[in-house]
């Protein structure tokens, strides 16, 4: 337990300066980096949850393709190293992130985070289906799942059963959303037809 | 977890990082004696009996070599760069097993983890060519980030489709799936798109457009020099192995194989898809960059779904095992016949046209065409952009 509060604080005060970093340093380039790190960061929290799987995508998709993605646009980009010049929607930009923290720090309240009873959460390690409603530690007990294996196929299995079962229109939802953005970056590239 | 764990852990990954570079430096001896005899040379002769000393030499010569770092480069970046790069490559063989017990920690989500892990890898190349504020770097890494990233989905959809026949991600579980026949038997376009798509993924010859010496001098590694250089060498090896493993691992069975035990068996069938690599190496001339990506978006992506596609109408409906590889010997048999038809397609319409104007030459000879007669030269040099 001792290693793992050891972690948990290195990896937090690495994510927060590294946030604080991609908020603060002037080169767009350097903020791509400090970003990278900071979704590594997250990555180590999930690990440190037992979400391995969650870990993962973590990795694979923020830090491997949105990152570079994103590093791919900052590239493509003029004067990088001078970064945005502030201009008139600064204040504006600033309350809406603003508010913004203060509805996730709302949210994070008033959520009922009913931690389990020790003897279960050693059994069931289950942090991210917990918060979703998924499957509860009784039903996993219940079904006879113990053991590394069986506890990570269980958790991958009730990710997938909620993601193409209750959530499948939200999921399904945000693949228009990515296909709108493909769509809309073809339009912009291909500029105004002549004449 | 105790003290014993970690010093388990450590000596174990050290024990791994002493044998990848081992197997590196005798990958590099194979590599530059196949070459050598593809191109009817010897290959090194010189150091150690059949030059077995060569790469070891090569090794020296580069730690020693002076390690330049350019004043205008942003150093931090410069420096992590080739960190990230071999840092990537080697995390992955933390889970590749060689054998069901020769494997430093097996994960159940093997497969995932690797996919994952090796795209750190891509951020290093990025960071390299930016980090060296060179417009031949940035173009480099640039190239590499499209590259890879577009390449990164067949290889996925692939895996997928493996771990959809195997029921698992954990890389001990399909190679005992496999016990039976090998995936390669079942998915052979699998195959097939996993090896060329890991060659692009390694930046392997064919497809090595993002340190193409003639075009951007080297890329992303143009600054690099001396023992830097020589670390981005290393991870190019150990992902060349990698891939080869992993071929191994998810389409050939493994280290399954009678007589002779599991690890030689791994080892010779790794072996034999390293021949291969080099082969290709020695045989295809470089792709140009448009036809690079061409082939990736409308040819291996289309592929590789239609190869999870078949491998799910298969599972799904239980259908006799046969009936995938008709279905996957199809969609190969579809893309060769495609590939051809683009590859004479070209000449073919070039063909054309000559014959038609060598039609209109003569009819104009013969006298039919009344008009005034246009030089024939003129016509002539459209012909090749008409094609």
């Amino acid at each position: 337990m001792v290693l793992q509060d050891i972690i948990f604080w290195l990896l937090a005060a690495i994510m927060l300066a590294a946030a604080l970093g991609v908020v603060l340093v002037r080169d767009l380039f350097r903020a791509a980096l400090l970003l990278v790190t900071v979704f590594l960061a997250v990555a180590g929290f999930f690990v440190l949850l037992s979400a391995q799987f969650l870990a993962v995508v973590q990795v694979l998709v923020y830090a491997g393709a949105v990152a570079i993605l994103l590093v791919f646009a900052v590239m493509l980009t003029k004067d990088v190293a001078r970064g945005n010049q502030p201009n008139r929607l600064r204040l504006p930009a600033a309350g809406l992130a603003g508010l913004a923290l203060a509805v996730f720090i709302a949210v994070a309240v008033t959520t009922g985070w009913t931690p389990l009873p020790p003897s279960v959460q050693e059994q069931a390690a289950l942090v991210q289906t917990q918060a979703s409603g998924g499957t509860t530690p009784e039903g996993l007990e219940q079904a006879g799942i113990s053991g590394e294996v069986q506890r990570s196929q269980a958790q991958r299995a009730t990710l997938a059963d909620l993601l193409l079962g209750e959530y499948v229109v939200p999921f399904e939802a945000v693949s228009v959303l990515l296909l709108a953005a493909a769509v809309g970056s073809l339009a912009l590239l291909r500029g105004r037809p002549q004449g | 977890m105790g003290i014993t764990d970690l010093l388990i852990i450590l000596l174990s990954l050290a024990a791994l990082f002493a044998g990848l570079t081992v197997a590196v430096l005798g990958l590099i001896w194979l590599e530059r004696k196949v070459l050598g005899r593809l191109q009817q040379r010897l290959g090194p002769t010189r150091a150690g009996p059949m030059g077995l000393f060569q790469p070891l030499a090569d090794a020296l010569k580069l730690i020693l070599k002076e390690d330049i770092v350019p004043s205008s480069a942003e150093k931090a970046v410069f420096w992590i760069a080739p960190v990230i790069v071999v840092l990537s490559a080697f995390v992955v063989w933390v889970t590749i097993p060689a054998s069901h017990t020769l494997v430093v920690e097996n994960l159940d989500l093997g497969l995932f983890y690797i996919i994952a892990v090796s795209v750190i890898g891509i951020m290093g190349l990025v960071m390299a060519g930016w980090g060296s504020a060179n417009k031949y770097g940035t173009l480099g890494s640039l190239r590499a980030a499209a590259q890879l990233i577009s390449y990164e989905i067949p290889v996925i959809m692939v895996v997928v489709a493996v771990a959809m026949l195997a029921q698992s991600m954990d890389l001990r579980v399909i190679v005992e799936r496999q016990g039976s026949y090998p995936f390669v038997l079942l998915q052979p376009l699998g195959l097939v798109i996993f090896f060329i798509a890991g060659l692009a993924e390694v930046g392997r010859t064919p497809f090595d457009i993002y340190h193409a010496e003639s075009e951007v001098v080297g890329g992303p590694f143009v600054e690099y020099s001396g023992a830097h250089w020589s670390v981005f060498f290393l991870a190019e090896y150990i992902n060349t192995f990698a891939i080869a493993a992993l071929t191994t691992l998810l389409f050939l069975g493994g280290w399954a194989g009678p007589l002779l035990p599991p690890i030689v068996w791994f080892l010779l069938k790794t072996l034999a898809v390293v021949l291969v690599v080099f082969w290709v190496r020695g045989t295809f001339p470089r792709l140009r960059i448009d036809q690079l990506m061409a082939f990736a978006w409308k040819a291996l992506v289309p592929l590789s779904f239609y190869a999870v596609i078949s491998t799910a109408i298969y599972q799904f409906y239980g259908w006799p095992a046969w009936s995938l590889s008709l279905m996957s010997l199809a969609g190969l048999l579809a893309v060769g016949y495609l590939v051809y038809q683009r590859m004479t397609g070209p000449a073919r319409r070039v063909a054309q046209v000559r014959a038609r104007q060598q039609a209109a030459m003569q009819s104009r000879r013969s006298g039919i065409s009344g008009g005034p007669v246009a030089p024939p030269a003129a016509q002539t040099p459209s012909a090749p952009g008409q094609s």
